[in-house]
């Protein structure tokens, strides 16, 4: 049953998966990453991307045009991250379990809304055919890539260059390495952690648009499957570095192709445990280059995870 | 230019903050403490129900009417009562699997993956020990489903005190693969071929299932939950393994300065936990289901969570905040039917009191009235 042409077009499923699969985990990842910076991690990313999702579907639908709808998730999960933000400047109040309680919160607002939305058919993203100089219909729906996938890489190097060159970026890392620091310099804390998380949660809303826009392309309840919380251990993974999460997205979206590949050559067994091989790399990933006792490299120094 | 330096003076431990007022000398400070415990929260809710409120106003919807049918739906008959007292029996066991571990200051968030197989392995367990006297294959169930929970959480725990991975990212990916895990083994090898619409595993046997408690529908789940509450408290509050835990989640460097053995101690309330979730799990099957399906992961595991903050890790106090949380979901039904609302709103509410009783940490050590007060005179 496995030959040579069934490997190759499990290896071109999965080569177009993971353009696919890999853009939301981008998005999220970029988003993270730039939250984390500044010395504050945030969990309800994961709620962001299903009201980023939730919204630019309904935008699209009601007014006929996606991008509107990408600019509304941006601007929805900006709003959802700048509360985690502003409620976690308060004295006492873990970023871990408030993440916790924004994602169930954005969740339910995203469900509470989203019902009407689960029928009609909204207008998705434009591809790009890439696969233009190809005569195999699958070389050229796998290589009809969606737009936002290079926006995400466009935003990842912009993204370093921001956090690497400039006074902004500077500042936001000093927040984030020592507190101490930054007081002394008299930088407004609270206030570069609250836009750093708002900032965030955007490129995270981003992240559900495509959810619902490009692929899978449709909005209903199961449409997310923890992409935002695994955003967090690829940030791990990437130490720190927007240009590493390219690398990290590709890979988690080629785990998470891998049984929708297997199924097009008539693998249906293990369906389930297929599906499962994102979260399985995943862990792998962690165990593999968390050490104990040692702070990773690039690891902001006040990010609680860390202590 | 005050604002960084008020946010740094904030943001430095309470003790450089303010001369300490040595407790020993306030009669009133245990009082004034429990007042503070107790008032925090209540403000919390009464400010998420405004919160919620306000949204069902700009909706068009009367706030009035929700909370009287939460209250029809929730406790206003015996069959409702029964109804939240029966959603609120796998919540107490889910919520110490949360709020066990938060003693050493983990969140662990994971709970629904230990929920499921939990419930499969005791499904197993009946199956392999079938003809056997009931109570030989409840024991059996029993000890399947704690001891699988036990090992799949207490993995989080390993992880964590071994090799310092975060515990909330490692809880959750193992709670995905135990979902995926428990779906392929439900719709694959142990499937039974008759479950055409509803993949389920083969039955237990209606001679195995647990009865309901005498005089009620109430299943004895209700009862385990609440032994196990107050054995939680005891352990937690009275021994010295539990004083251990606190120290350590109290200030890691103290505990082992002191010597505690931190890394044993994680992986023991990770494991003990996730024990009470697959003990829910067994619950489920032996007292509900009869068999292992889909309907095991009703997110009891995700709802604990919340319990177990809104209790703040307190398992005394979750036994009325799982009766709660059921009453709330028990209520989702009516809600539907008779305002139109969607499901989803009960998630709805569930986050807004998650949000604002999260947020009302801060207000502790802020309110005078609770501190301690200086009367040497």
């Amino acid at each position: 049953m496995i030959d040579a042409a069934s490997v190759s077009t499990v290896a071109v499923a999965m080569l177009a998966g993971s353009l696919r699969v890999s853009t939301p985990f981008l998005f999220v990842s970029l988003g993270e990453c730039l939250t984390e910076k500044s010395g504050r991690i945030n969990l309800g990313n994961e709620g962001v991307l299903v009201l980023g999702a939730m919204v630019a579907y309904a935008i699209s639908y009601h007014t006929g045009s996606p991008w509107l709808g990408v600019l509304a998730a941006a601007l929805a999960g900006m709003l959802l991250g700048g509360a985690h933000g502003a409620i976690c400047a308060l004295t006492r109040v873990s970023d871990v379990a408030m993440g916790i309680a924004i994602m169930l919160a954005g969740t339910g607002i995203a469900f509470f809304f989203g019902k009407p939305y689960v029928q009609p058919t909204a207008p998705l993203l434009p591809t790009i055919p890439l696969g233009f100089w190809s005569d195999l219909p699958q070389v050229k729906s796998a290589l009809a890539v969606s737009p936002l996938f290079f926006i995400g890489i466009l935003a990842a190097v912009l993204l370093h260059w921001v956090l690497r060159t400039t006074r902004m970026g500077l500042r936001v890392r000093i927040v984030g390495d020592s507190e101490d620091a930054a007081r002394a310099l008299g930088l407004p804390i609270a206030r570069i952690r609250l836009l750093a998380t708002a900032a965030g949660s955007g490129l995270a809303g981003i992240g559900g648009a495509f959810l619902s826009l490009c692929y899978p392309g449709s909005w209903n309840e199961g449409l997310s499957s923890g992409q935002g919380l695994m955003a967090v251990a690829l940030v791990v993974f990437s130490r720190w570095n927007p240009l590493t999460c390219i690398a990290a997205a590709l890979l988690f979206g080629a785990a998470g192709a891998l049984g929708p590949s297997l199924q097009t050559v008539g693998v249906t067994q293990g369906y389930y445990l297929f599906y499962a091989a994102p979260y399985v790399v995943t862990l792998v990933i962690l165990v593999l280059t968390v050490l104990p006792g040692r702070s990773l490299r690039g690891m902001p120094g006040e990010l609680s995870i860390g202590r | 230019m005050t604002a960084p330096q008020d946010a740094a003076l904030a943001s430095r431990p309470a003790a450089l903050r303010a001369a300490p007022v040595p407790t020993n000398t306030d009669r009133f400070y245990p009082l004034r403490r429990t007042m503070e415990a107790l008032c925090a929260p209540v403000a919390a809710m009464l400010l998420a129900a405004a919160a919620f409120s306000l949204f069902l106003l700009v909706l068009g919807k009367a706030p009035a009417d929700f909370f009287d049918l939460v209250w029809r739906g929730a406790f206003g008959s015996w069959f409702s009562l029964q109804n939240t007292l029966q959603r609120a029996s796998p919540l107490l066991l889910t919520a110490l699997c949360a709020a066990l571990p938060a003693q050493l200051g983990l969140v662990v968030i994971g709970g629904e993956g230990a929920v499921v197989l939990g419930g499969l392995a005791a499904t197993v367990a009946a199956l392999l020990s079938a003809g056997a006297p009931p109570l030989v294959v409840q024991v059996a169930m029993a000890l399947a489903g704690a001891g699988v929970g036990a090992v799949w959480m207490g993995l989080t725990g390993l992880l964590r005190a071994k090799r310092g991975i975060n515990e909330t990212i490692v809880s959750l990916l193992l709670a995905y693969i135990g979902l995926a895990l428990f779906n392929h083994l439900v719709e694959g090898p142990l499937r039974d071929p008759a479950s055409l619409n509803k993949p389920s595993t083969y039955g237990i046997g209606e001679a195995n299932m647990l009865g309901p408690l005498p005089g009620t529908d109430l299943h004895p789940g209700l009862a385990i939950g609440a032994v196990a509450c107050v054995l939680c408290w005891v352990l937690i509050s009275k021994t010295s393994i539990g004083f251990a835990a606190r120290i350590t989640g109290g200030n890691l460097r103290a505990a082992q300065l002191q010597g505690l053995p931190v890394a044993r101690l994680i992986v023991l309330a990770c494991a003990l936990g996730g024990a009470f979730a697959g003990l829910a799990g067994m619950i489920e099957v032996a007292a509900v289901h009869g068999r292992a399906n889909a309907s095991l992961a009703a997110g009891y595991g995700y709802t604990g969570i919340l319990i177990a903050f809104l209790a703040r890790h307190n398992p005394l106090a979750i036994m009325p905040m799982a009766v709660l949380l059921g009453g709330i979901g028990a209520a989702g039904g009516l809600l539907q039917r008779r305002m139109g609302l969607p499901d989803a709103t009960v998630m709805v509410l569930q986050g807004m009191i998650f949000v604002s009783i999260l947020t009302s940490e801060t207000l502790y050590g802020r309110i005078k009235w609770f501190q301690p007060r200086d009367t040497r005179r």
